[in-house]
């Protein structure tokens, strides 16, 4: 290859609530208990990876009505985690997901700039947009956002905590126990934000924070979220794993850049990567075909097809050929709080694809599910891995990957002992931190502005 | 149950903000001003009142620059300006602690219940069981303007004490939704949950709806403590109706017998039994080993701030001895425990720990040893039934 090598970024994602992570596992430990966090964190800091990553999702998921039982279902607050994993980690990236529909900028700046403070810089903020009326009943203004508009409020919020973490320049306290000057400003923190939908003033709490602001992630896929990205994100966590996709993806976003006068390595582009490891390559093929058995039980088949089909299949024998009922089009009634909806908008093509790839194989409607729902990213042994992930970063499928275990909390510590060892030798991932903040991990350049003062 | 205390034991908190209670606080030698936003700083600080076997430190917040005016920044630059948010502090410092109770501010009159019992349940699983909260009700038009949602004051300021007890609801319920032994990882039928124990709340009041279930399991306590400070007759309504623990802030021992009556007279009226509310004492407290020294002290800082200080709670001048009286008579009076301010930081922290804590041990007063694993424990309070889990059956009539 002729350009220079290409580091690569990893990062962790805790596993989540849905039916990638296999809770039925006998190695699967709780994922609500701090010490399943500390474990995880502490595998991904011994791996030296950028960051750990939550995800969060404000509403338990519904099905025709019912809590949705079959996945993990729960999880801690963001904030509190990432701040209490702060304490036991000292290098990590802390990188969380919070909404910007049912926050408001002042409190959620607040949390950011105090987790950067306590974290000595290493706050990351993954800004999603979910903004449905399901969700809104837990909050004080209801359903109150139209969807077109979660991005102009998203926009509008960051722009205004931005406001927020730039009041305070980062030379305001003195301190001076002599001539009991604290704050060399009395106006240290004062703003003033007036728009569609924010309409505030007064004086901001928390002095600017190790990185001037955290990291800014944006993690959505629709072409408005592709842009709020590259006018005002510092990476993208995608669905696009695949060489292909990920490729495409990767040149849309960047070509976007320059448009708001950005360079292409001001914004990463971070999949999401899930991953089954082997002795061999043969031995990794036939353990990601018993997880993907875990991870669809026949109910879990029924569930994810209900979702297509938009209709009560409780009766419907997972064992058996797809139902000869075809779906009901029109609003899908039957999820609730949950992204995969969305990502089968025309339910009657998807069906009659369905249909023809379960004719072909003789596949049971578990095994199509099986089939469709996804595979591993990264299928192989630890070299193969290695070897694949370097090829995608290298040819621009990625920066780097975030990649999501399927078993909590051990589920990384493998990667972190056979993968990881060979980037390293490879000479592709850092063998050993450089910096101290989350933004020197992943070579970004500092928010300008930053720091202030010459120490 | 006898009652919340061991007889003649009584329970001790201090109260974390800054430098210490004193505006000129920062200014003392051993102050630490420039470590104010550092997580080592904090942990550090309720490392030492861990020591002193405290049962638990509550972290001053609110959603506004301090100021010594109540409606809006004073444009001072001679005292500490600034504060990191509460809950994150705390959570900061679980990790680094192991028996001593967290209880950071929130100001419930801005933020999300949804959010806040989230966050506060989530304190409790990441300590094990040593999770409070201590809400605050916010008037000002100043922190008002910061989120632009609403015009305050309201015309009937007890509206923010009706919102306060909505508030708390809502936290309860939430922390209720979902029964203890929910997860069941049932492997056979592939359910992780049983979700006839995850409960809807169907919170619906003047100032929010609620639906719920909270995304976060029950906490290890149940109920996380719920603490709130009270001065006068309205607040004193809302925490007896709502709160497990009441700050107070009594001039004497008489006047801690005035409050704990009116007290004590509003939980009736609220259906609550007399063993279902603490009431602590709060007082800002200077403290020196030497007679004098803690006066002298405080007449220094006095003289660097510019003014006398002054509080809304009791202030103590004198030798750790001196303050085991005092708390001594008022324990007397009924109060079950004292939130100490210290005026100073670290001197006054460590006064507590090392002067008066051996002090009230030598006395029989305190225990020697954190006993029970929880908060609520340490305050005497049993696990929390859940609202929502069905009662055991009836033991069968033999
Ligand atoms: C890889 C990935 C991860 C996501 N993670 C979350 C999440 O944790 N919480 C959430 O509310 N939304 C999450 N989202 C969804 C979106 O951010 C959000 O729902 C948004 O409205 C969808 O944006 P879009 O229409 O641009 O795809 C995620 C999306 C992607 C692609």
């Amino acid at each position: 290859m002729s350009s220079p090598t290409r580091q690569i970024h990893l990062a962790a994602h805790f596993p989540g609530v849905n039916n990638t992570t296999v809770w039925s596992d006998p190695r699967s430990g709780s994922h609500i208990a701090f010490e399943s966090f500390v474990h995880f964190a502490r595998t991904a800091e011994r791996a030296k990876f950028d960051f750990l990553f939550l995800a969060e999702g404000l509403r338990l998921r519904e099905q025709r009505g019912r809590i949705h039982d079959l996945d993990v279902v729960g999880r801690p607050d963001t904030f509190t985690v990432l701040a209490a994993l702060a304490a036991v980690t000292d290098r990590l990236g802390l990188a969380g997901t919070i909404n910007s529909t049912f926050n408001e900028p002042y409190e959620v700046a607040r949390q950011f700039a105090s987790l950067d403070h306590l974290s000595d810089g290493r706050a990351a903020w993954n800004v999603v947009t979910s903004w449905d009326a399901f969700t809104g009943e837990n909050f004080r203004r209801g359903g109150f956002l139209a969807e077109e508009q979660r991005y102009e409020r998203a926009e509008l919020f960051l722009r205004t905590a931005s406001e927020l973490f730039d009041s305070w320049r980062g030379d305001e306290i003195v301190a001076d126990k002599e001539s009991g000057v604290f704050l060399a400003d009395a106006k240290a923190g004062a703003f003033e934000h007036h728009d569609a939908h924010f309409d505030i003033s007064g004086q901001f709490t928390v002095p600017r924070s190790p990185q001037g602001r955290p990291v800014i992630f944006q993690a959505g896929d629709s072409d408005a979220g592709r842009e709020f990205a590259a006018r005002s994100a510092d990476a993208i966590f995608s669905r696009h794993s695949t060489f292909d996709a990920g490729q495409a993806f990767h040149a849309d976003v960047k070509r976007r850049l320059a448009r708001y006068g950005r360079a292409p390595e001001d914004l990463l582009v971070l999949p999401a990567a899930t991953f089954v490891l082997g002795d061999t390559d043969a031995q990794a093929r036939e353990r990601a075909e018993e997880v993907r058995r875990q991870q669809v039980s026949g109910a879990t088949a029924i569930q994810f097809l209900e979702q297509v089909w938009n209709r009560d299949l409780g009766d419907h024998d997972p064992d058996g050929p797809l139902p000869e009922v075809d779906p009901q089009p029109g609003e899908n009634t039957v999820a609730q709080g949950r992204a995969s909806v969305r990502m089968y908008e025309d339910r009657l093509a998807t069906a009659r694809r369905w249909r023809e790839i379960a004719e072909a194989g003789k596949l049971t409607t578990r095994e199509l599910v099986i089939e469709v729902s996804g595979r591993q990213a990264f299928v192989g042994s630890p070299a193969t891995v290695a070897d694949t992930i370097n090829r995608f970063v290298q040819a621009r499928a990625a920066d780097g990957f975030i990649l999501v275990p399927h078993i909590t909390p051990a589920g990384l510590d493998e990667f972190a002992d056979t993968v990881v060892p060979l980037l390293q030798e490879r000479g592709v991932f850092r063998a050993d931190y450089t910096g101290t903040t989350l933004r020197d991990h992943l070579g970004l350049a500092p928010v300008p502005g930053w720091p202030v003062h010459a120490v | 149950m006898t009652g919340p205390t061991a007889p003649g034991e009584l329970r001790l908190a201090v109260a974390l903000d800054g430098c210490g209670w004193h505006p000129a606080a920062w200014r003392e030698p051993d102050a630490r001003p420039r470590e104010l936003f550092s997580g080592r700083y904090w942990t550090e600080l309720v490392q030492e009142a861990e020591r002193g076997r405290l049962d638990f430190v509550t972290i001053e917040d609110t959603l506004a620059l301090q100021s010594s005016r109540y409606d809006g920044p004073d444009g001072r630059v001679d005292q500490v300006r600034g504060r990191l948010d509460a809950v994150l502090v705390a959570a900061r410092a679980a990790p680094r602690t192991r028996a001593i109770g967290l209880v950071p501010t929130v100001v419930v009159t801005h933020t999300e219940p949804f959010h806040v019992a989230k966050a506060v349940a989530t304190l409790d699983h990441v300590s094990s069981g040593r999770a409070g909260v201590r809400v605050r009700v916010r008037a000002g038009r100043d922190e008002a303007a910061h989120f632009g949602r609403r015009d305050l004051p309201p015309a009937r300021p007890a509206d923010l004490f009706d919102e306060a007890a909505d508030y708390v609801e809502v936290m309860r319920r939430l922390w209720d939704s979902w029964e203890d032994d929910a997860e069941i990882r049932d492997v056979a039928t592939g359910r992780f949950i049983d979700r006839d124990k995850l409960h809807h709340i169907d919170f619906a009041g003047r100032w929010f709806s609620v639906r719920g279930p909270s995304i976060v399991p029950r906490p290890p306590q149940g109920q996380p403590l719920v603490t709130a400070l009270a001065h006068a007759a309205v607040p004193y309504r809302f925490a007896a109706g709502s709160v497990d623990l009441v700050h107070v802030t009594p001039r004497d021992a008489a006047d801690a017998a005035r409050i704990l009556r009116d007290l004590r007279a509003e939980q009736a009226a609220a259906g609550r039994l007399a063993e279902s509310l603490r009431v602590f004492a709060d007082l800002v407290v200077f403290l020196d080993d030497a007679e004098g020294r803690a006066a002298a002290r405080r007449a220094r800082l006095d003289e660097l701030a510019g003014r006398e200080f002054r509080s809304d709670a009791a202030v103590f001048a004198g030798t750790p001895a001196g303050l085991a009286d005092v708390l001594e008579e008022w324990a007397g009076a009924g109060i079950d425990g004292f939130q100490l301010r210290p005026a100073g930081v670290p001197t006054d922290l460590t006064a507590i720990t090392r002067g008066l804590v051996p002090e009230l041990r030598r006395r029989g007063l305190v225990p020697p040893e954190y006993g029970a694993g929880t908060l609520r424990g340490l305050l005497g309070f049993p696990r929390a039934a859940n609202r929502y889990a069905a009662a055991p059956p009836e033991p069968a009539a033999t």
